[in-house]
């Protein structure tokens, strides 16, 4: 669909008219980049979410105030300014969605994946969720409530996919590792072991 | 507006494709486009509302053949020549044709961990208290504003419930027009997915916003609704 040879000249072309004029300077640009492709990532929230596992003082503050419970592990900052967890139950399922723009919580999930800022998934999210899961694979029990959240505001939705069976007494790292981006979304379930 | 952006509930795009995490990028230029944003969004001259503005006002036709990072590049031009950092002659020619005019803050490498850790705190302190409360059946606007919004189209006009209160935040629809931050008390609003869809819809499953208080109005004793 894009044409990337001329969307590489254009945006070639834009930074290189910024630079001139003392607008931006490359090596920072560099540094962002580097930052959200290596930095900072779904691992992130993965740490969160097994934790909150794990600790149940943690889990409540995370529940109760999960913008300072996040920084409690050092993730703070840009798109996660005001942070919201959103626990998953056996009776209720969160799906997050920004059907006006992309809004995600980068600073646990990192940028948001193309199909997450896709028409097709913000269209169909808020009036179809079970479509949407089916498309990732998941069914979800009839019994089980589907909550969508809108991401309108400033505010950023972190969803606590529910506990695997059979991880009792597991570490938290080997419990991260169980924790897939897209259940954070509330697209996925956390991995079985 | 009601723009191509505003895109809840329409119907035909097709499957949702996966994809694996860590893959953030599928061009090169697509990293440099990113990075732009936030670099000269780092100089202050326009709010992330602006930003949003500037991209859901390209013409419907064009904001549903663009990929998100080509929106991204458009409404950067457009930011920059509205804010009369960059010349529209320039942009055509694609070479500077003048010196830069002074800016608050130039973003170095040294500065990125810096920034980006603060982020940009939406919340302001605010004299008066929350209209609503937990629990508060409201209504929402029926209002198709010509400017930035972000009551979704589908979300206009219907009863809900006050499921969270968030604090007083900078509304958008002023902010995006540099028409000041006027904090308001925003408020997630829970509603049943037969008052947005109808009696067709799934059974038990419920579908939130954010809304501004503005968006917001007590409902009727007799509403029934949400």
């Amino acid at each position: 669909m894009v044409d990337n040879g001329s969307m590489a000249a254009r945006t070639e072309a834009l930074e290189s008219i910024l630079v001139e004029k003392g607008y931006v300077e490359p090596a920072a640009l560099d540094a962002i980049v580097e930052t959200y492709e290596h930095d900072v990532g779904p691992r992130n929230g993965a740490k969160v979410v097994a934790r909150s596992w794990s600790d149940p003082a943690y889990r409540e503050r995370l529940l109760s105030d999960a913008t300072s419970a996040i920084a409690e592990l050092g993730f703070t900052g840009r798109a996660g300014e005001h942070m919201v967890a959103l626990e998953n139950t056996p009776r209720l399922h969160h799906l997050v969605v920004c059907t006006l723009c992309s809004c995600y919580p980068w600073t646990v999930l990192g940028l948001p994946p193309t199909w997450y800022k896709s028409p097709a998934y913000r269209s169909r999210a808020v009036i179809d969720p079970r479509g949407v899961l089916a498309d990732f694979g998941v069914t979800l029990p009839d019994a089980t409530r589907i909550a969508v959240q809108d991401s309108t505001s400033e505010v950023r939705y972190l969803v606590v996919p529910m506990r695997p069976e059979g991880t009792d007494g597991w570490t938290e790292d080997r419990l991260a590792a169980l924790v897939t981006r897209d259940s954070m979304i509330g697209t996925g379930l956390a991995m079985s072991p | 507006m009601n723009g191509a952006a505003d895109l809840g509930g329409m119907m035909g795009f097709g499957p949702v494709i996966g994809e694996p995490e860590n893959e953030y990028f599928h061009a090169d230029w697509e990293r440099r486009a990113l990075a732009l944003n936030l670099a000269v969004g780092a100089a202050g001259r326009w709010s992330i509302d602006a930003s949003r503005h500037a991209r859901e006002s390209l013409p419907p036709r064009e904001y549903l053949s663009s990929t998100y990072y080509e929106i991204w590049i458009k409404a950067l031009e457009r930011l920059l020549v509205d804010a009369g950092l960059v010349g529209a002659d320039e942009l055509e020619l694609r070479r500077s044709l003048r010196p830069g005019v002074p800016v608050s803050r130039v973003l170095s490498a040294g500065d990125v961990p810096a920034v980006l850790a603060a982020g940009s705190p939406a919340v302001r302190p605010v004299d008066i208290p929350a209209r609503f409360a937990v629990g508060e059946r409201v209504r929402t606007r029926n209002m198709h504003p010509t400017g930035h919004t972000r009551l979704p189209r589908y979300a206009r006009g219907k009863g809900g419930v006050v499921e969270r209160i968030h604090g007083a935040h900078v509304f958008p629809d002023t902010s995006a027009h540099h028409a000041g931050e006027h904090p308001q008390w925003l408020y997630s609003v829970r509603f049943d997915a037969r008052e947005l869809w109808g009696d067709d819809s799934d059974a038990g499953l419920t579908i939130s916003i954010d809304a501004w208080e503005s968006y917001l109005e007590p409902t009727r004793t007799t509403d029934s609704a949400g």
